[in-house]
């Protein structure tokens, strides 16, 4: 059967099947089984009302136990099995011992801190910037489009822009093309060492400012607030601190390292830097995400806190940073946390850009080179087990913030 | 009303012109693709994206001559044009690989065994010799020259009816909304009948059902690929539509609930006890009134996991089979990286195609999707 038209008949079956179910179950309910009239219409009443929750979740639950609660212990439970036998942790084990696994592993640091750092900081950007312009909003419009577009696909259009060419043609990828414009003069200096130089300084200060503001609370002891508080702050400022050591060790490279100038660079394949060129891809898309979440928390900032630091004289960027982000920051944690989520699947960019050569594999393309390449079932649940662990903080995160919610 | 953005000019310069830098950052890379797929492989090949526009002078790829042999006063001539359209302007050319520009234009080459050259600057060339060229091997001619700017539609052409990676990318367009579609629309009733049962019904275990939902929300789908792939061997619908219909179903529920429940929680509350006075059952008090009025939110998930089910690779690669019938868009494009990862006018084209829809619907529903981002990033 042609698949369009088995498209077509399932949407009319799946639709129908719903509707039908919801229905007809009931109508099965009310007329049949209790029905509301007669002697005990009363008690038939209630004990329908009782029963209909469950009618209407029946569909939904059985759908994600089958597909998400499941998989999680059957997953588990494959991850101590291989070729069908019982072997405990040796899956485990034998992947500690690849030096690809500890590869990913140091890459996916790297990723779940850098990504979520560079997207919430170009949104918050983004989002103050285009907060009170005229033309604020089709500027977001155009910041946020890349969210529509698939990692494949992004993956293409930047693999355009790192594009390498022999040094004697012309060069087709727009980063080698401006690379080559240097040639080591005054303009290179200035572009490629004191420029990049202040704005890395820059960032580090405030990277430091940042661990400084989130540990003085628990450094001058007072009312450093509940549990998930402190340990929010205490992360915040290690993730800081590793940023500002990466901003550090890049700083001592801007000011000491040979560039070879008029040589085309192959982006891709120069371990370490090449998978901030894949992050790069990432954080085009997530940006988007950020700025508009972040933006909406902008907009809801008070007016009078912001008027009332205006009147004791501070400046804008005090006021940026110390009244507005302080009071966005369980959105600003909202929107690090869903992009960190996304940084844990990542696995489209990696398998289209490099495939994990180069020393840029990722855990999530790991796994799917232990499953479905070297065939490994043990193994690659082993792995997608190491993800789960990564993401079980969020999760447990998540649903705490849910259960207050609702109370 | 004070920001950044204040009340002095100058500030207020410095924020338009860093909002137009940060947007032409994130506007190129996708305008650099854009225009690449309009250009022919032999512009894109020789210079950036960025000179579409102008003339360019550089060394094309050699031409092989051919042609009919004509006589002509007792000498043999074969004479044609090296290029298909015309535009073009020789500056220097040459016939050896080694010394591609040997000669000028105008001056004519001595090929040996008397065959003479010429090349016009228009690219028109003469062979002559006294003898006949009908058993000679046609020379090549290397030729440096400014091209004019050249802009194809062949491109979209190439990559839509002519197959490239075993299958057309029209195929894989139509194979891809074959996924889509369904995988969009069938969770959607299931997550609202159970999104208005956690949001207005009261029962026991209503609180945790809820959080089992926030909770499944993050779960890795990474997790769910095996241990389901056996389960549709073993229920016997193996690899193929049906169960990817079914994975991107039970991958989207989490998102439909969590989204579709707070919405509807969020509705007034007097007209849904106004209905249940008047004696209208749950059933009829969810279709006339709640899914009216929950639209906004059903349209924002509607587009999410549409836009999802589109660009997804890890779940078609795993659930789908490989067959021509079965390569969705994005699959399609991750081999055309491997197996024509130079040739950037294919690639750009696809690509292209491939974005195109979700690009469409993006700007054509982006109220709603920033308000489903809005209701759906956990608090």
């Amino acid at each position: 059967m042609n698949p369009a038209l088995q498209a077509l008949i399932v949407i009319v079956v799946g639709v129908g099947g719903c509707v039908g179910y919801f229905f007809l179950s009931n109508l099965f309910l009310d007329k049949v089984l209790f029905p509301a009239r007669g002697p005990n219409a009363g008690v038939n009443t209630s004990r329908a009302n009782m029963i209909r929750p469950w009618l209407f979740l029946f569909p939904a639950m059985v759908a994600l136990g089958l597909y998400l609660a499941y998989p999680v212990f059957a997953t588990a439970w494959l991850s101590l099995n291989r070729n069908g036998e019982f072997v405990g942790l040796a899956n485990y084990s034998a992947m500690f011992g690849e030096p690809k696994f500890w590869e990913s592993m140091r890459n996916n640091m790297l990723w779940l801190v850098v990504v979520p750092a560079g997207s919430t900081a170009f949104g918050l950007l983004a989002a103050q910037l285009t907060d009170r312009i005229r033309w604020g909003n089709l500027a977001k419009s155009l910041i946020f489009m890349p969210m529509a577009i698939s990692f494949v696909g992004a993956s293409v259009i930047w693999k355009l822009i790192y594009d390498t060419r022999p040094v004697e043609q012309a060069q087709i990828g727009l980063l080698n093309a401006l690379w080559l414009k240097f040639e080591g003069g005054i303009g290179s200096f200035l572009l490629l060492r004191l420029l990049p130089g202040l704005f890395v300084l820059a960032m580090l200060a405030l990277l430091l400012w940042a661990v400084w503001a989130l540990l003085r609370p628990l450094v001058k002891g007072g009312s450093a607030g509940g549990f998930w508080v402190l340990a929010g702050r205490i992360v915040g400022a290690l993730v800081a601190l590793f940023l500002a050591w990466e901003l550090a060790t890049w700083l001592v490279g801007i000011a000491g390292n040979d560039l070879p100038y008029g040589q085309p660079m192959t982006w891709l394949s120069m371990p370490y830097w090449n998978s901030y060129f894949l992050m790069a891809v990432l954080i085009w898309i997530q940006t988007g995400f950020a700025m508009v979440i972040l933006s909406a928390a902008l907009r809801g900032v008070p007016e009078d806190t912001i008027e009332a630091a205006l009147l004791d004289g501070a400046n804008p960027f005090q006021i940026f940073f110390q009244i507005k982000v302080p009071q966005i920051m369980p959105t600003i944690v909202v929107v690090w946390t869903t992009i960190t989520i996304v940084v844990l699947k990542v696995f489209d960019i990696v398998l289209a850009m490099t495939n994990g050569q180069w020393e840029t594999q990722v855990l999530a393309n790991y796994m799917y080179d232990k499953l479905f390449r070297a065939l490994d079932w043990g193994m690659g649940s082993a792995s997608a087990m190491i993800i789960m662990l990564l993401v079980t903080p969020i999760l447990v995160w998540n649903v705490y913030n849910a259960r207050k919610e609702m109370r | 009303m004070e920001n950044i953005a204040g009340k002095k000019p100058a500030l207020l310069w410095v924020v338009h012109l860093c909002t137009a830098a940060l947007v032409a950052l994130w506007v190129l890379p996708t305008f650099g693709l854009l225009v690449s797929s309009f250009r022919t492989g032999d512009q894109i090949s020789t210079s950036g994206w960025w000179r579409a526009l102008s003339t360019q002078e550089s060394q094309l790829p050699a031409i092989r001559l051919g042609g009919d042999e004509v006589q002509r006063d007792g000498v043999f001539v074969i004479e044609g044009n090296l290029f298909a359209t015309s535009g073009a302007e020789i500056s220097r050319w040459g016939t050896s690989s080694r010394e591609p520009e040997a000669f000028e234009v105008g001056q004519s080459a001595d090929l040996g065994d008397g065959v003479t050259l010429t090349v016009t600057p228009e690219g028109g060339f003469v062979m002559s010799s006294a003898s006949s060229m009908a058993e000679m091997r046609m020379p090549r001619v290397f030729v440096t020259a400014s091209t004019p700017p050249d802009f194809t539609t062949n491109n979209y052409s190439t990559v839509l009816f002519s197959p490239l990676a075993g299958q057309t990318i029209g195929q894989a367009f139509i194979n891809t909304l074959t996924v889509a579609i369904p995988a969009t629309i069938i969770p959607i009733l299931v997550a609202a009948f159970a999104a208005y049962a956690l949001a207005w019904m009261d029962f026991p275990g209503r609180a945790l059902l809820v959080a089992l939902v926030v909770g499944l929300l993050v779960v890795p789908l990474q997790l769910a690929l095996i241990p389901l792939l056996q389960f549709h061997n073993w229920i016997g619908i193996g690899k193929g539509y049906l169960g990817i219909w079914m994975a991107h179903t039970g991958f989207g529920l989490p998102l439909a609930i969590y989204l579709l429940r707070n919405y509807m929680a969020g509705l007034p509350r007097d007209i849904i006890e106004n209905a249940r006075v008047d004696g209208a059952t749950d059933f009829q008090i969810f279709v006339r009134i709640i899914l009216p009025l929950s639209f906004p939110a059903l349209a924002s998930f509607a587009i999410f996991q549409f836009l999802w089910t589109w660009n997804d690779l890890l779940v078609a690669l795993v659930f789908l089979g490989t067959g021509n019938d079965q390569q969705v868009l994005t699959g399609n494009l991750v081999n055309l990286m491997g197996s024509r990862g130079g040739d950037w006018e294919i690639l750009s084209a696809s690509a292209f195609v491939s974005i195109a829809v979700p690009l469409i619907v993006f700007f054509a529903m982006q109220k709603y999707l920033v308000r489903g981002l809005l209701a759906g990033s956990v608090k």
